[in-house]
Order: C-alpha cells, then sequence, then structure tokens
C-alpha cells in the first residue's frame, strides 16, 4: 500500500508516524505509573511499524498517473478483512460472557477476565470493531460508484481506516486493563476520544472533498444516511465525551457532567448512537447494495428521502426514554417517548421500501443467499424499530426496563439487522472488489444464512421469554403487599434461557467463523478473469450462475 | 428576560413543534418538487446500471 502513495503523501505518512510515536512516548513517559503508560507504548509501537512499513518501501516508483482512471478500493478491501476479524473476535467474547451469566463458575481468576471487563469488550468490538469497519470498507466504495469520482487522495482513506483501529485496540486492550469512564458504548477515556475526533474529521473531509468533485449531479440517498452517521457520531461522540482529564499523565477523567444531566446526555448519546451508528450507516448499505444485489432500482426514491429526513430529525430526540420512571423532567420522558413512537413510521418505510424492490425479484432471493441476508435484515429492521417504538412506551417499559427483553430487542437488531446487512453486503461485494466470478464457495453462504438464521431466533426468543419472567417476578406482590419472589428466585428462572441464549451465540459465531473462511478463500483463490477487465461485474454474463451477479 | 427553567422548557416545546413542521413541509415540498423527478429517477437507475466501472475523468 505504500506503493501507492505519491511521494508528498509518503512524507505527509511520515510526519503522521512521527507525532504518533511522539505522543506515544510522551504518554507511556508522563504515565508510567498509570495505565495511561501502556497505551503510550501501544501508541508508539503502532508508529513504528507504520514507519517500518512505510521505510521498506519508501523508494519503490510512484503511482502512475493511469491510478486516477480507476477507483481507490485497497483501504475497502482491508477494511473488509477487518471487519471479519473484529467480528469473530467480538462475537466470541459475546459467547464467552454469555457462557459466564449460565455458569458463573466458569471463569478464571484474573482482573481482566471479569465479567464487567469482558463485557464492553463484547459491545465495542461487535459494535465499532465490526460495524464500524463494515461502514468504512463500504462507504469509500459506495462514495465512489455513486460519485463516480475517485477517493481524493491516497494516503487520508488509509488514515482513516488505521487510526480507527487503533482506536478500537486503545478501547479494547483498555477494557481489560480497568479503564473505562464508565459510560454505556462510550467507554473509552479522554485520549483515546480525542484520537477518535481526529480520525473522524479526516474521514468527514474525505466525504466532503470526494462529492465536491462528484461527475452524478444529484447526490445518491445512500451517501446523505452515510454522512448523517459521519456527522451526527462526531457530534455525540464530542459532547458525551467532554471530560476534564486528572492530569495529561493519568487517564482518569471527570465528565462535565453529572447527575440528570449526565444521564440525559448520556442517553441522549447511547440512543442515537443506535441510530446513526446502527441504523443510519447500515441503511446506507441497504440503499446501495440491496438494489444493486437485486439488479432492480429502490423501489420509491422519494420514500428514501422522506424516511431520511423522519429518522434524521426524530431520532435526536428519543434518547430519553431510556430514562423512563427517574429523577428526568416527567415531559422530557414523554417527549421522547412520543417520538419513539413517532419513529415507527420512518423506519417502516424503510424496511417497506426495501422490501418492495424485491418484490418481482423473489426467485432470485430464494436462489442467493447473498440477497436473503439483505432481505432477512429488512425483515428484522421492520421488527426491530416496531418493537423498540413499543417498549419505549411508558407503561411498556416499566415491565421491559433493566430486564433481558432489552438485551433481546438489542440484539434483534444487532444480529438480525446489523449483521446480516453487513454480511450480505460483504458477500456481494468481495467478488467484486476482487474481480473474482463467485464467492467461493456458495454452500457456504447457505451455511452462514441458516446459521445466523437459528442462532438469531434462538438468542432473541430465549431473551424475551427470560425477560418477560423477569419483569412479571419483580413486580408480583402477595397478599400482605410484599415481594412475592427475591431477586434470586428470578436468577434460577432465567437460567435456562441463559443456556439457550449462549447456544444462539455460539450458532452466530459459528457463521461468522464460516464468512472469514470463505472470503479469505475467495480472496486467495486463483484469479479466473483477464486483469484488464476494470469491470465490477467480471461474468455477468453468465446467468445461470448459482451466486447471481448484480446486473443482470 | 431571564434564561430560566420556565423560559428554556417554554422554548422548547412551542419552537420544537414549529420548526419541525416546517421541516417536515420543506422536505414534501423538495421530494415532490416536479423538477426534481428526473434526477431521482436517473440517481435510483444508476445504480443499478451496467457501466463500465471506472470514474468520470
Amino acid at each position: 500500500m505504500i506503493s501507492q502513495l505519491t511521494g508528498n503523501e509518503r512524507v505527509l505518512a511520515a510526519l503522521t508516524f512521527l507525532i504518533l510515536l511522539c505522543v506515544g512516548v510522551a504518554m507511556a513517559a508522563a504515565g508510567r505509573d498509570d495505565l495511561i503508560g501502556t497505551h503510550g507504548w501501544i501508541i508508539a509501537v503502532s508508529a513504528i511499524a507504520g514507519a517500518v512499513a512505510l521505510l521498506r518501501a519508501y523508494d519503490a516508483p510512484e503511482p502512475s498517473a493511469t491510478r486516477l482512471s480507476e477507483y481507490y478500493d485497497d483501504p475497502s478491501k482491508v477494511g473488509i478483512i477487518l471487519t471479519l476479524i473484529w467480528g469473530v473476535i467480538g462475537m466470541l467474547v459475546g459467547v464467552w460472557v454469555a457462557a459466564l451469566l449460565a455458569w458463573p463458575e466458569l471463569t478464571i481468576d484474573a482482573a481482566w477476565a471479569s465479567f464487567g471487563r469482558l463485557r464492553p469488550v463484547h459491545t465495542s468490538g461487535v459494535i465499532f470493531g465490526f460495524g464500524g469497519n463494515a461502514l468504512i470498507a463500504t462507504s469509500f466504495h459506495v462514495l465512489q460508484r455513486t460519485t463516480r469520482a475517485r477517493l481524493p487522495d491516497q494516503f487520508s482513506p488509509w488514515f482513516v481506516l488505521f487510526g480507527y483501529n487503533l482506536f478500537c485496540v486503545l478501547a479494547a486492550s483498555g477494557y481489560l486493563m480497568g479503564i473505562t469512564q464508565s459510560k454505556e458504548y462510550a467507554e473509552p477515556e479522554w485520549y483515546a476520544d480525542i484520537w477518535l475526533v481526529v480520525v473522524w474529521v479526516v474521514y468527514f473531509s474525505i466525504y466532503i472533498r470526494t462529492l465536491l468533485r462528484r461527475k452524478e449531479p444529484h447526490i445518491y440517498v445512500a451517501n446523505w444516511y452515510y454522512m448523517a452517521f459521519i456527522l451526527v457520531v462526531a457530534l455525540l461522540h464530542i459532547i458525551n465525551n467532554l471530560a476534564v482529564p486528572i492530569s495529561f499523565g493519568h487517564a482518569k477523567s471527570y465528565s462535565l457532567f453529572s447527575g440528570v444531566q449526565d444521564a440525559m446526555t448520556q442517553w441522549w448519546y447511547g440512543h442515537n448512537a443506535v441510530a446513526f451508528f446502527l441504523t443510519a450507516g447500515f441503511l446506507g448499505m441497504m440503499y446501495y447494495y440491496l438494489p444493486k444485489r437485486a439488479g432492480r432500482p429502490i423501489y420509491s426514491y422519494r420514500t428514501s428521502i422522506i424516511s431520511f429526513w423522519g429518522i434524521t430529525f426524530m431520532y435526536m430526540w428519543a434518547g430519553s426514554h431510556h430514562l423512563h420512571y427517574t429523577a428526568l423532567p416527567h415531559w422530557v420522558q414523554s417527549l421522547g417517548m412520543a417520538f419513539s413512537v413517532v419513529l415507527l413510521v420512518p423506519s417502516w418505510a424503510s424496511a417497506g421500501n426495501a422490501l418492495l424492490t424485491l418484490n418481482g425479484a423473489w426467485h432470485k432471493v430464494r436462489d442467493d443467499a447473498v440477497l436473503r441476508f439483505m432481505m432477512l435484515a429488512a425483515i428484522f429492521y421492520g421488527l426491530a424499530t416496531f418493537e423498540g417504538s413499543f417498549m419505549a412506551i411508558r407503561a411498556v417499559n416499566s415491565l421491559s426496563h433493566y430486564t433481558d427483553w432489552t438485551i433481546g430487542h438489542v440484539h434483534a437488531g444487532a444480529l438480525g439487522w446489523v449483521a446480516m446487512i453487513t454480511y450480505g453486503s460483504l458477500y456481494a461485494l468481495t467478488p467484486w472488489l476482487w474481480k473474482r466470478p463467485a464467492l467461493y464457495s456458495a454452500k457456504l453462504v447457505e451455511w452462514h444464512f441458516w446459521l445466523a438464521l437459528s442462532g438469531t431466533v434462538v438468542y432473541v426468543f430465549a431473551m424475551w421469554n427470560s425477560g418477560v419472567i423477569q419483569g412479571l417476578m419483580w413486580r408480583t406482590y402477595n397478599d400482605s403487599g410484599t415481594l412475592s419472589y427475591s431477586f434470586v428466585d428470578s436468577l434460577v428462572a432465567m437460567h435456562p434461557y441463559y443456556i439457550a441464549r449462549a447456544f444462539g451465540g455460539l450458532l452466530f459465531l459459528s457463521g461468522a467463523v464460516i464468512a472469514l473462511y470463505n472470503i479469505v478463500m475467495t480472496i486467495r483463490s486463483p484469479v479466473a478473469v483477464a486483469s484488464e477487465s476494470a469491470s465490477d461485474i467480471p461474468l455477468g454474463l453468465e446467468p445461470a450462475a448459482p451466486i447471481a451477479q448484480a446486473g443482470e | 428576560m431571564t434564561i430560566d427553567h420556565e423560559m428554556l422548557t417554554g422554548f422548547s416545546k412551542s419552537f420544537g413543534l414549529f420548526y419541525l413542521i416546517a421541516m417536515s413541509i420543506g422536505v414534501l415540498v423538495y421530494t415532490y418538487w416536479p423538477s426534481n423527478k428526473k434526477p431521482f429517477e436517473h440517481a435510483a437507475k444508476a445504480v443499478v446500471s451496467d457501466e463500465e466501472d471506472r470514474p468520470c475523468l
């Protein structure tokens, strides 16, 4: 990848590594008595590894001008691999913590292996490691195809991709060491947060600079969703992480907010992380890869625009439904509840739009597991958004809150929607990017599909049952007006469901391992197509291929 | 005018209503504006077109 950088970009890369090395060494020195010192070393070692890679290829000839007549897809390719690896890591830790809940004695006597430290490794691993890399990889691909313009330069996409993964490594390693600012999904401490802001600004600038050079006058709706994801995540991340570190040599910081303001800021962040990270970004993915794979334009382009603005402006106000029956003013709770219910309209408009796009192409859905992944994602998106609106109603929330129903809801969205649309899109994208006629094995995609579907169903049903039982047990009173069940009674009732949940997660994880294997084998399989073919669809002339190519 | 809790909640309860209605109208007007129909259709079709996979120079 170094040989693809121009001379100036190589200098820029060298400067970046130098600055990173200085910052890392400074952190390691100032924080030698603190956990931040370890992170300083991780940053310094990453900078050295980058600099070594740069120096080894520094004398390579500069890329020729012909590169400008091709899209720049190498960052997307590396991003796909990183997505699949993070997926396996994140889901593996997920199965681990699920097993810990079912069999608590299965732990080892080490602080890093405790549930409290492993659980954020799972959540950040799948949301940021798996989901974030998938969004970065696909957004670069979609942006270039829909604007018909190449990325603005060769350095910034790599900076975003590797910088983002450095953030993910700092986050996960920090949790294991015990670094956390105790804000759910925003656990990394101040220095990692600042680094993510730098990466994110560059990410957004790539989008703007490419759009400025676009050859298509209208900006395709997928890009709006991706841009909303980048812009709003920046806003949420900066505001929720406003904090003062106790010194530059310490990882610990104190939030700007306290009390109910802190709770409101955190759940404004938390819910919009779901809205803009796990929904808007992946809707962008869906609005490109689903029509492309089905070979049919989106059913209603106008609906996609209306639901875009509906989603972006209404989600912003829904976060307070996480704080029903708390010290938060009643009218703020009602506001969040009302917006959550209204949100069903744009959410179902998107899900319906996706399914209506497939209407008339059901034979493709039947034959092509890749398209079936995307269809299933749209169905789960519809289910999860309905459930979310329902659970945001205060009376329903009084039963569901603090129970496993919430966990079930999150996983209906995360496994059923986010992971399914991601795997569908990556399966479609891999042969296009690597110029392969088809995936290594269509049969393995089928296996993955059914493992993923059964894993999700087992998981979600287990948590629904467990959650409703918990909720009911916690609110059942006896004749004398005291609680009928102790907390331990409810724990015993949950045990079988926890075993089922761990099993469902294991099924889903096996699918993720199969996906990694299948895509790696696709990349490693010898090229059957003449290399001068620059088309995305090298063998599109073969309509009978088992894995149908887009655009047939 | 003092900036207190009453004033802020009053503002957010009234202004929020009007700007969201105005924005909804704006979005609907943009979406259904007759001359926008063609670029929208072009954009939707361009995604699935078989055009050569290269940037325009």
